[in-house]
């Protein structure tokens, strides 16, 4: 049995018929091939998976594709225009917050997030709304001091 | 605050991309964008099929019966295989071969590998795997440290290094102390899993992705299992989400099972496990059982000591005679030991086998020394700093390791006093003894530690490098070397020494991915060697196409080839000046060759491995950090208040990315010594195989002031590339000041007087614990003086 979809993702409207147990990720990254969303743990614990669901950050290994019917979605691939960069990806570039950069794209996702609804948030702030997001190579440090910079300038 | 700071001569401008700029991660554009590609993002060819493996479900026993019957009929099998079916030797290449592709009989850990299936899904063919029928004739399993020294179970025979006569100067010593403590194992937790992708190529070749931190090896494995050699397979590897040491033996499992699979098939096949079988299935850092002996003067100067370490091997020998090995070169530290004896059993039990994880057997035999220093000073009842600085190496006395080795390059006591001074680490102690008198439910504790990490693979063979670079005649390059990059940013670094050596902007440099068809024979690349070995190998290449353009302009131009000069991406021949661009395409045209191989071994190097005596390293790495804590006595639950850290990196090359290893190394080693449990139930099966139960430090664990500073006097002895040190593990072990200041929190109940039983990992539970217990004992100290 297959079910319906009508998604939009990065601005593109997509229809694809789709097993009822697929994973918004897996539907993500087989069915179109934006493999800028990474799997870590796929039990919705690492924040890897993250993207934006009309409007809200969601684990997209905790949804299923059939969930986001009729939903927009952005992923790290959608998050700026070709060819430019968010303020929160140059940050993170310009401050290093990144090394095997796998834990980025959805660290970048959830920090947009935050900044969304706290655009100047304090160092504290930023700990306590990143923490379902693990990175296990940078110590956090510069991920923090990248989001400070990008709330600095405006993002 | 955070705050972060290095060598000001270095720091800001980019030059072009040279040697001691903080030039961003190659990939970092491509990582911020989401179009970074790790092995599961190749794109998949028709036909695809996704393999799993059908694990055991016991920790020891004898398969008597096998029925994969109804993993055939599942839906989408395409293929199913096990020990029978293979064309070549099952053996995932450990040195021992006890380490085999597919159980034979015999099942040594829950999550062994059984058999393996192809199907048409990644979900139909974990589905199908689940399904065989399998029929065990149970064998007592050995679960823990304790009972395999018992039975005398070990995976490689016991070993013994010694230096004077350690019973009888611990006899003849003012003090002697003796005692037992543990500590946990820990799970690399590299946040991309294991993955492999095999493609059948034409006369039976294949080439293997594999997400691998030694595709050398791979390739060998894979090429054995399928009755192949090394010719016949190509094993590629453009990066990895993270390594950490998890993916240097433990891939060619994975890499074996889907090119048998694919060999069979005819298809590509990939294979990702998920997290939770990752955990089951791989090695982790071995766990320890230390015993210590020391005795010690008024002053806390160690006459003599004597550590007996036991460490869980698992199931095989892996990598646990070199990691073992090294626990052994560590258990001095910093620290002059005149009389030791250092023995090191390696017990084998039912449990996954252990492998590398950063540091590679020296933090444990760090922890063992620290532990004893922590004892000592709380015996004198004096500042465990001063019995460190007391027992320091010294410079041109005292300075003999162990295993014979002078410690030629000390830079202790550049950085301790500096340390101590910048984190006013008396002042705050104080201030802390203060606090804890004050405060009845809230304790602090602080810890000053210092590292000494020999760097070089112990295995003197290994310390070779290979590197190839290309030059175009439109003036770009591409790179290759026998590394492989996992987020710790040797690309770039490698990058950066060809773009010093022909002045050029790094921008005309690719990396291209690790490639044993590119590169052969290259070592892993662990031991935090990565940028000391194949820096210098590329650093070899482009000094010898160097040299044929510098032939060719002095030819060219008809100046001496003094005259030619590589500068600002431009090469000057007397008083003309061409871009370097124009000069390939010149020499190109007068049939210059721009293509180089370069090598590098390591020099100095030797070491008897029998009377364990030598130069096993090349040089030291060294750095220490203050860490203070604070816990609540109600709950056992802490915050990291504050580190400082000043880590010795020699001439750094990036230190931007240098700091970040530091960083992210010392938050790694505080999970290690705190957050992160191993817990293995009586049946022995792992049961915190997932992050929901084991717990890897999270951005709300990071210290609430976290300064981390590189030491600015910093630069190899040894000629290095450039000048630096190796990077990559030696700041984990700075976490081990964390544990302590764990200690001293605890130890604030009493006054500071007792010394807390407290092992690692410190969870809140065992600080808990460790509170109770020094209650109780403090309690019982005073019960006598009531009786009175
Ligand atoms: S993969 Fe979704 S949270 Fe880890
Ligand atoms: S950069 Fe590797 S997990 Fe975050």
């Amino acid at each position: 049995m297959s079910v319906k979809i009508e998604v939009e993702v990065n601005g593109t409207r997509h229809e694809r018929e789709v097993d009822p147990r697929l994973l918004l990720v897996h539907f993500l990254r087989e069915e179109l091939s934006l493999t800028g969303t990474n799997v870590g743990c796929e039990t919705s614990l690492c924040g890897a998976c993250t993207v934006k669901m009309d409007g809200l950050t969601v684990k997209s290994c905790t949804q299923l594709a059939v969930q986001a019917d009729g939903a927009s979605i952005t992923t790290i691939e959608g998050l700026s225009p070709e060819g430019e960069l968010h303020p929160l990806q140059q940050a993170f570039w310009d401050e290093h917050g990144l090394q095997c950069g796998y834990c980025t794209p959805g660290m970048i996702l959830a920090a947009e997030g935050l900044l969304a609804v706290n655009p100047s948030p304090g160092e504290s702030e930023i700990r306590e709304s990143l923490k379902g997001n693990l990175c296990r190579c940078t110590g956090y440090h510069n991920i923090v001091k990248a989001i400070q910079s990008a709330a600095k300038g405006g993002a | 605050m955070t705050e972060t700071t290095s060598d000001p001569t270095t720091h800001g401008v980019l030059r072009g991309g040279s040697v001691g700029t903080p030039v961003p991660h190659e990939s970092a554009h491509l990582h911020v964008s989401g179009e970074a590609r790790y092995t599961d993002d190749i794109p998949e060819p028709v036909g695809t099929l996704h393999a799993a493996i059908g694990m055991s479900e016991r920790a020891h026993a004898r398969i008597k019966s096998i029925d994969l019957g109804p993993v055939w009929n599942t839906p989408g099998v395409v293929d199913v295989m096990t020990v029978d079916d293979l064309p070549g030797a099952n053996d995932i290449g450990g040195p021992v071969g006890d380490d085999p592709i597919f159980a034979d009989g015999l099942v040594q850990y829950v999550g062994q590998s059984i058999f393996a299936v192809a199907a048409t899904s990644v979900e139909l063919a974990r589905r199908a795997a689940r399904k065989a029928v399998i029929e065990y004739e149970e064998l007592e399993p050995i679960l823990d440290i304790d009972t395999a020294l018992e039975k005398k179970s070990f995976v490689i025979p016991t070993e013994k290094m010694s230096r004077g006569d350690a019973p009888k100067a611990i006899d003849a010593a003012a003090h002697r102390l003796q005692g037992r403590f543990r500590f946990g194992g820990q799970d690399q937790f590299y946040l991309e899993g294991h993955i492999a992708f095999a493609l059948p190529k034409e006369d039976g070749d294949m080439l293997v992705y594999s997400s691998s931190q030694h595709p050398g090896e791979v390739q060998f494995v894979v090429a054995h299992a399928l009755g192949k050699t090394a010719k016949d397979v190509v094993v590629e590897c453009r990066r990895m989400g993270g390594g950490f040491g998890g993916k240097e033996t433990q891939p060619a499992l994975f890499a074996s099972i889907a090119a048998l699979l694919a060999s069979r098939t005819g298809r590509a096949v990939k294979i990702r496990p998920d997290r939770d079988t990752d955990m089951v299935m791989t090695g982790k850092r071995h766990g320890y059982r230390v015993d210590y002996d020391v005795g010690f003067d008024e002053q806390g100067q160690i006459n003599g000591v004597e550590f007996e370490f036991a460490s869980n091997c698992g199931m095989s020998a892996d990598l646990s005679g070199p990691v073992n090995d090294r626990t052994m070169f560590h258990a001095d530290n910093a620290y002059y030991l005149d009389n030791v004896s250092i023995i090191s059993h390696r017990c084998k039990t039912h449990t996954v086998s252990n492998t590398a994880f950063r540091g590679f057997g020296g933090p444990q035999g760090m922890m063992a020394i620290e532990w004893v220093m922590d004892e000592i000073a709380r015996y004198l009842k004096v500042d465990p700093l001063d019995v460190r600085t007391t027992n320091f190496y010294g410079i041109g006395e005292r300075d003999v390791t162990p295993y014979h080795m002078k410690v030629e390059d000390n830079v202790l006591m550049d950085i301790v006093p500096e340390l101590e001074k910048t984190s006013r680490y008396r002042k705050r102690r104080r201030e802390i003894a203060g606090y804890n008198e004050s405060s009845e439910w809230l304790k602090r504790g602080i810890a000053l530690t210092p590292v000494k990490f020999g760097i070089s693979f112990t295995a003197t063979h290994y310390n070779q490098a290979g590197a190839l670079l290309h030059i175009y005649s439109d003036g770009t390059l591409q790179l290759n070397h026998g590394g492989t990059e996992m987020g710790q940013g040797l690309f770039t670094k490698v990058a950066q020494v060809v773009a010093e050596e022909l002045q050029i902007d790094i921008s005309r440099i690719r990396c291209t991915p690790s490639d044993t068809a590119r590169v052969p024979n290259a070592s892993a690349t662990a031991a935090s060697s990565g940028s000391d070995l194949n820096g210098m190998a590329a650093q070899a290449a482009a000094r010898t196409i160097k040299g044929r353009l510098t032939e060719f302009a002095a030819q060219h131009y008809e100046v001496p080839a003094d005259e030619v000069v590589f500068a600002n991406d431009a090469v000057r021949a007397g008083d003309q000046q061409v871009p370097f661009a124009e000069l390939t395409h010149l020499a190109y045209m007068a049939r210059v060759s721009l293509s180089s191989t370069g090598f590098y071994k390591t020099p100095k190097i030797h070491y008897d491995r029998a009377t364990f005596s030598g130069r096993p390293f090349y040089y030291f790495a060294y750095g220490a950090a203050v860490s203070e804590v604070e816990i609540d006595v109600l709950t056992g639950e802490y915050r990291v208040l504050r580190v400082d850290i000043l880590h010795d990196v020699g001439k750094s090359l990036n230190p931007a990315i240098d700091l970040g290893q530091i960083e992210g190394g010392f938050i790694q080693g505080m999970g290690w010594l705190t957050t992160e449990e191993l817990w293995w139930n009586a049946k022995g099966e792992l049961q915190t195989h997932a992050p929901s139960t084991y717990k890897i430090p999270v951005v709300s664990d990071m210290p609430e002031v976290f300064n981390v500073n590189l030491l600015r006097s910093g630069r190899n002895n040894e000629p290095t590339i450039h000048r630096s040190k190796a990077v990559g593990e030696p700041p984990l072990m700075l976490a081990i000041s964390v544990l302590h200041a764990l200690k001293d929190a605890v130890a604030g109940i009493g006054g500071h007087q007792l010394s807390p039983h407290l092992g690692a990992p410190a969870t809140p539970e065992a600080v808990l614990m460790a509170i109770g217990d020094l209650n109780q004992r403090l309690e019982s100290e005073k019960e006598p003086a009531g009786v009175a």
